[in-house]
This record gives C-alpha cells, sequence and structure tokens, in this order.
C-alpha cells in the first residue's frame, strides 16, 4: 500500500519534470515576457498520480486474464459467444439494416452528411482490412488509392463530362492498376521495409498532385465536381444528401458480401496463410507473387470505388485531403476494430469517425485522445474491439470406432 | 562548379543531420525490431525544448555561446527523458506482442505528442535564434559554405567518434552488441536488458535531441509538426543504408542528403520528397536489405 503510494508520487514528480518546460513556459518574444503558467504543473501531479494507479490496476488485471489463457480457461467472453449465435446475428442483422434505411427520413441533413463520411470510412477500413487484416501487408500509403479514386472522377468530370455512374467502377479499376503498380516493387520486401516504402508512395502521390498542375490544378484542387445524377433529375441538396446515402449504404452492403465471400475463397485462405507463414505457404504450393498482388489490388479497388462516391459528395477536392494522417486513421480503424474481423472494422470506423464529430466541444483535444486511446488499445486490448475467430472444426469422431476399439 | 560545391555541402549538411537522426531508428531497430515512429517527435520535443530555454535566458539576458550550451544540454537531457518514458509506456507493456502492434502504439504516440506540443504551446511556427554565431575566418568561403553549416558537420563528426567509441570500446557497448545480436543469449550471460533497451532509447534521444536544436537554428523556425517529415526522411536513410548497421545510417543519411540537395538544385526543388522515395524504391529494388544491410537467410 505504502509502496504504491511511493510509487505514483514518483511518477507524479516524475511528469511535472518532463512536461514543465512545455506546459509550465511560455515565452512571448514580442513583448520580451516569459508566462508561467504554475496551474498546470498541479494538473499534471493530479492527473499522473490518479492515473499511474488505475495503470497499475490495469496492468494487473491483464495479467490476470493472460494467465487464465494460459491455463485454457474459457477466454471468449459473452459478446463473443452471442456473435456465434447464428439466429442472434440474422435477427441483429435486420434491425441494424432497418435503422440504416430510415436513418435519412429521421434525421436531417446534417446528420446524414456525417453518417456518409462515417459509411466511407467503414468502406475505407474493409478495403484495408483485406491487405492488412487478412494478408497481413502493413500499407501506411491506403489514402493514396482513395486519391486515385477521387482525381478519377473528378478529372473525368471536369474534362469529358463523365457521370458518377460511369466513372464508379473506372475508378474502382484504376484503385486496382495502382496497386498492382505498387505492389510490383515491394513483392520482396516484407515487413518493415515495406510500411516505409507504402508510407513512401502515399506522398509521393500527394506531393505529385500538389504539383503537377497540368494535371491536378494544384493545391487549390478542383471544385465543382457533379453530385449523382438520379436518372437526370437534378435533386435538392437535402435530397442528394439522402440519395448519397442510399447508394453508401448499397456500396457498405456491396463491400460486406463480397470480403465476407472472399475470406472464405480460395484466395482469402491463401492471404491468411500468407499471414501466418510466408514460407510454409509457398511449402504448400501458393503462389506467393500473385497472391500479394492480388491483396493489394483487391485492397486498393474498394478505396478507388469510394475515393469517386467521395468526390461526389464534397464536389470538390484537392490534395490535403490525402495526407498520411487519413492512412494513419485508416490503419487504426482496421487495428482497433480487431484485424481481420469484419464487425470489427464496421464498428472501428462508427467510434474513430463518430466520436470525435460529436464532441466537437471538445475538438481541440480529440487528436490528443486518438493518439493516446491507440497506446492504450494496443497495451490493454491489442486484439481489438472484436476480436477475429478463427475458423474452428470440430472433431465429430466416428463412434464405431470408438465402441469397437 | 561554384554551384556544385554549393550543393555538395549543403547536402553533406543535410545529410549529416539525417543520419543523427537514423542513428536513433537504426538502433532501436537492431535490438527489439520496432520502427519507432515517435523519434521524429522526440527530435521536435529536443528543439522546442532549446527554444524555450534560449528564450528565457535571452529574457533574463544571457549572452551568446553559454545560451547555446545551455539550450542545447537541457534539449538533450528533456530529449532522453522523453525517450525513457516513450519506451516505458508505449513499448515495454507489448513486448512479445505480435509485431504489428508496438508500430501501432508508435504511431498513436507520435500523433499524441505532436497534438501535447501543439495544445501546450501553439501551432503556428515559431522563430528559432540563431544560435550559432559567424565566424570571421569563414569569411572567405562563406558563399561555399557558411558557419552554422561547419558547427553541424564538426558537431556531427565529433558526436559520431564519441558514439562509434561508446559501442566498440565500453562494456555497455558490448552489452548493446550482444543484445542486439541474441536477447535472450545476452540475458543468459548477464546482461540487463531491459536496461539496455531503455539505454538505446536514451542515447537514440539524445541524437536526435543535437540534431533538432542544430537543425532548428539553421533553418530559423520551429512548429509541432516538423518532426514528422524528418522522422520519415531519417528513417528512409536508415533502410537505404540498411536498418539495424550503424554505419549504414551515416552513409544512408550522407546518400538521402546529397541526392535531394542535387535533385532539387539540377532538377526540380517542387519534387524534392518525390527524389527521396523514389531512389528508396531503387535501392530496395536492387538490394532488399540496404546498402550495407546483410541480408538473412530465413530458416524454418
Amino acid at each position: 500500500m505504502l509502496k504504491n503510494f511511493k510509487q505514483s508520487i514518483l511518477v507524479s514528480l516524475w511528469f511535472v519534470f518532463l512536461t514543465f518546460p512545455l506546459l509550465a513556459v511560455r515565452v512571448n518574444t514580442m513583448d520580451q515576457v516569459v508566462v508561467w503558467r504554475w496551474m498546470n504543473m498541479l494538473w499534471v501531479a493530479i492527473g499522473a498520480f490518479v492515473l499511474s494507479y488505475l495503470w497499475r490496476y490495469m496492468l494487473a488485471r491483464q495479467q490476470v486474464r493472460k494467465q487464465v489463457a494460459d491455463e485454457g480457461g474459457e477466454t471468449r467472453s459473452k459478446t463473443q459467444l452471442l456473435l456465434e449465435d447464428m439466429s442472434f446475428r440474422y435477427k441483429a442483422m435486420g434491425v441494424i439494416l432497418l435503422a440504416a434505411l430510415v436513418f435519412p427520413l429521421v434525421f436531417d441533413t446534417y446528420q446524414s452528411t456525417i453518417m456518409i463520411s462515417a459509411l466511407i470510412y467503414v468502406v475505407l477500413g474493409l478495403g484495408l482490412n483485406i491487405t492488412v487484416g487478412l494478408a497481413g501487408l502493413l500499407d501506411l500509403g491506403f489514402v493514396a488509392f482513395f486519391g486515385v479514386g477521387a482525381y478519377t472522377y473528378a478529372l473525368l468530370n471536369h474534362h469529358f463530362d463523365l457521370g458518377f455512374w460511369i466513372t464508379l467502377p473506372i475508378g474502382g479499376i484504376l484503385g486496382c492498376l495502382f496497386g498492382v503498380i505498387l505492389g510490383f516493387p515491394i513483392l520482396r520486401l516484407r515487413g518493415d521495409y515495406l510500411a516505409i516504402v507504402t508510407l513512401g508512395f502515399g506522398m509521393i502521390f500527394k506531393v505529385v498532385m500538389e504539383n503537377w498542375d497540368a494535371l491536378s490544378f494544384g493545391p487549390s484542387g478542383i471544385a465543382n465536381i457533379d453530385k449523382p445524377s438520379f436518372f437526370g433529375m437534378d435533386l435538392s441538396l437535402a435530397d442528394s444528401t439522402i440519395y448519397i446515402y442510399y447508394i453508401m449504404i448499397a456500396m457498405v452492403i456491396f463491400t460486406i458480401l463480397v470480403t465476407t465471400r472472399l475470406r472464405n475463397s480460395r484466395i482469402g485462405r491463401a492471404w491468411i496463410a500468407m499471414r501466418e507463414d510466408e514460407i510454409a505457404c509457398v511449402a504448400m504450393g501458393i503462389d506467393i507473387a500473385r497472391t500479394k498482388l492480388s491483396a493489394y489490388a483487391l485492397g486498393a479497388f474498394w478505396a478507388g470505388m469510394v475515393g469517386v462516391l467521395f468526390a461526389s459528395k464534397t464536389t470538390f477536392i484537392n490534395p490535403a485531403s490525402f495526407t498520411f494522417m487519413e492512412s494513419a486513421i485508416i490503419l487504426s480503424i482496421v487495428v482497433l476494430g480487431g484485424m481481420g474481423s469484419i464487425l470489427g472494422v464496421i464498428l472501428g470506423a462508427f467510434l474513430l469517425i463518430l466520436l470525435p464529430e460529436y464532441m466537437r466541444a471538445f475538438s481541440e483535444y480529440r487528436m490528443l485522445a486518438f493518439g493516446a486511446a491507440m497506446v492504450l488499445m494496443m497495451i490493454f486490448r491489442p486484439q481489438g474491439i472484436i476480436s477475429n475467430l478463427r475458423q474452428t472444426y470440430k472433431y465429430k469422431g466416428s463412434k464405431e470406432k470408438i465402441n469397437n476399439g | 562548379m561554384e554551384y556544385f560545391l554549393q550543393l555538395f555541402f549543403g547536402g553533406l549538411t543535410r545529410g549529416s543531420i539525417y543520419a543523427l537522426i537514423a542513428l536513433g531508428y537504426t538502433m532501436v531497430y537492431g535490438i527489439i525490431q520496432l520502427i519507432n515512429f515517435a523519434h521524429g517527435e522526440i527530435y521536435m520535443i529536443g528543439a522546442f525544448v532549446a527554444l524555450i530555454v534560449a528564450g528565457v535566458c535571452t529574457i533574463y539576458g544571457l549572452s551568446g555561446v553559454s545560451i547555446l550550451i545551455l539550450a542545447g544540454v537541457i534539449a538533450i537531457i528533456y530529449s532522453c527523458a522523453y525517450g525513457y518514458t516513450l519506451e516505458k509506456v508505449a513499448y515495454r507493456p507489448l513486448r512479445g506482442a505480435p509485431r504489428l502492434s508496438p508500430l501501432i502504439s508508435a504511431i498513436g504516440m507520435s500523433i499524441f505528442l505532436q497534438n501535447y506540443v501543439l495544445l501546450a504551446q501553439t501551432p503556428d511556427f515559431l522563430p528559432f535564434p540563431r544560435l550559432i554565431p559567424d565566424f570571421d575566418f569563414m569569411e572567405p568561403v562563406a558563399h561555399i559554405i557558411g558557419s552554422p553549416e561547419l558547427v553541424i558537420l564538426i558537431t556531427t563528426v565529433v558526436t559520431m567518434i564519441l558514439l562509434t567509441l561508446l559501442i566498440k570500446k565500453t562494456r555497455v557497448g558490448k552489452a548493446m552488441r550482444a543484445t542486439q545480436q541474441d536477447m535472450n543469449m545476452a540475458r543468459l550471460v548477464g546482461v540487463n536488458v531491459d536496461r539496455i533497451i531503455s539505454l538505446t532509447f536514451i542515447i537514440g534521444s539524445a541524437l536526435a535531441a543535437i540534431g533538432g536544436v542544430l537543425v532548428a537554428s539553421y533553418i530559423g523556425q520551429v512548429n509541432f509538426y516538423i518532426g514528422f517529415l524528418a522522422g520519415v526522411k531519417a528513417f528512409t536513410a536508415a533502410v537505404l543504408g540498411g536498418i539495424g548497421s550503424i554505419p549504414g545510417a551515416v552513409l544512408g543519411g550522407l546518400v538521402l542528403g546529397w541526392a535531394e540537395s542535387f535533385a532539387a538544385g539540377y532538377i526540380s526543388s517542387d519534387y524534392e520528397d518525390v527524389f527521396t522515395f523514389g531512389l528508396l524504391v531503387l535501392i530496395l529494388i536492387l538490394r532488399p536489405a540496404g546498402i550495407l544491410g546483410k541480408s538473412h537467410k530465413q530458416k524454418v
């Protein structure tokens, strides 16, 4: 007890020391005065003291959980068991679908707009989930594919007046193509080299879009992009938001269907095998090059397609929408939600996009909280909100044999 | 020719700064195979602390060189403290977790630290005082290489020599090399691995702080975001040279510095970052383990 107290005091003092120059001192070079903010120090001291208790408690609890798992105890939580219950799943899906369909009719345009951006991130997360969650290829430049889709629509619409519906598949296919282009040079790389090259690719995309004025109109971006047309009718702003919302819902359902089917397909199994062990995978006769390229291409496909929708929703795009920060957010959606788990990714996207949106009051602190949440999540719940359920097969056994034996 | 020399020394200066930061990445990676994404933020915090100390000192009426030394020393102390805490809070609980977990934690920490500085200080660019004076004896060559460049080069070289001595000659250095080769074996022969890892973070942070102070007084402004790009570039340098290898980090930094300087000088400065990453991709295609890196055969 006393030991804990002493430790917490030490932690508290350490953090006061650590944050002192940045939080307590502010130099005003114009007026040549130093502002001392001693109150901040008090808050840090109290905060660090309380948090250190919490920190120890959480770590101890995790230790206990780990022990239970090691001893082969039941580690699946109630929610997980509930999720495995098929009839519950169908009912839940029905309710969610119904809620999603009536949402724009009940709430106003503002709410629908927020929901659309959350849904965009759901599709992006599901796309990246193929590359990172299933195939285990870390991609830090995923936003580039999103950008490819958005620019595809913006440019085709600007120069050739092509409509939304024609461009939608083109955006997806171009995203795919760029996925393969990125995939080729890095087939031989693994792990962290892969991460840095994909990050570089994302940066290259942004720099090129900022500077190649002839193609992309530079940092000023492209404005007046057409919204999707509804059988040639012009819609009011509110109506077109609702229309885009429904397109988005359809797209999410489409994505979920396809990614679920993909995961259980031959190629999906190959991705998972590759993630687990590349060498064993080669030994089983799986073509690694093809499997990797397809993981990139199919992941990028969704990003490209949803990019088209993003451009048509905002009607204005510029390179500032496609920064590394976006890639990091998409990646954390996948990781926080639970890698490989489709439901997890969806929940992750809603949490990460809607929470900051509705906590506008604390908007200054939201990125701070976001960073801290990523760290804490990794430490205390590394498997994500919904951990991916491994496919398990029960050995049914033949009773005759046992009886005979 | 003069233009060429200018670019050459510009690239050398820039490259030596990259090398200083890259060393932190490569040392940490060598020991725990983690891309310490928040390393760039340590560098930024070093620069910021130096700025604050310099500001306070100027107002309380200290002069020239004493400010430089005081700001530098305090910046290094604080960067080390941040590096140590960072490892303890964000990475140590994740030892033994899957590879991706500490990486995500590192990205989270990077975002956290950026926003912490943003909220605690200011989102704007702050002017950084010119701490390095102009030397008279540099006058005749000042159009090719200025005094700040000279100071940066000398500091870097001295730091590198000290680091090499530390790693090659001392007991601690030996323990570090042992931990890098095989963590379990090092533990068996009595190396306190946890302490060595902490120490690696501290040394890397000190190098980053030196880089931060030098760069900030060279370029003349600081904000909360400078760490990100510097970090990415330095990591690129580390990968170029072969991650995990200390001479590789230095070489990679220099190659990157020159490549950027010449590309910006002779081709176009708008596409500087494109050249950086283009070079990276090219080298990784030809030599996937980097210039000096050894490729490990994976055995089953």
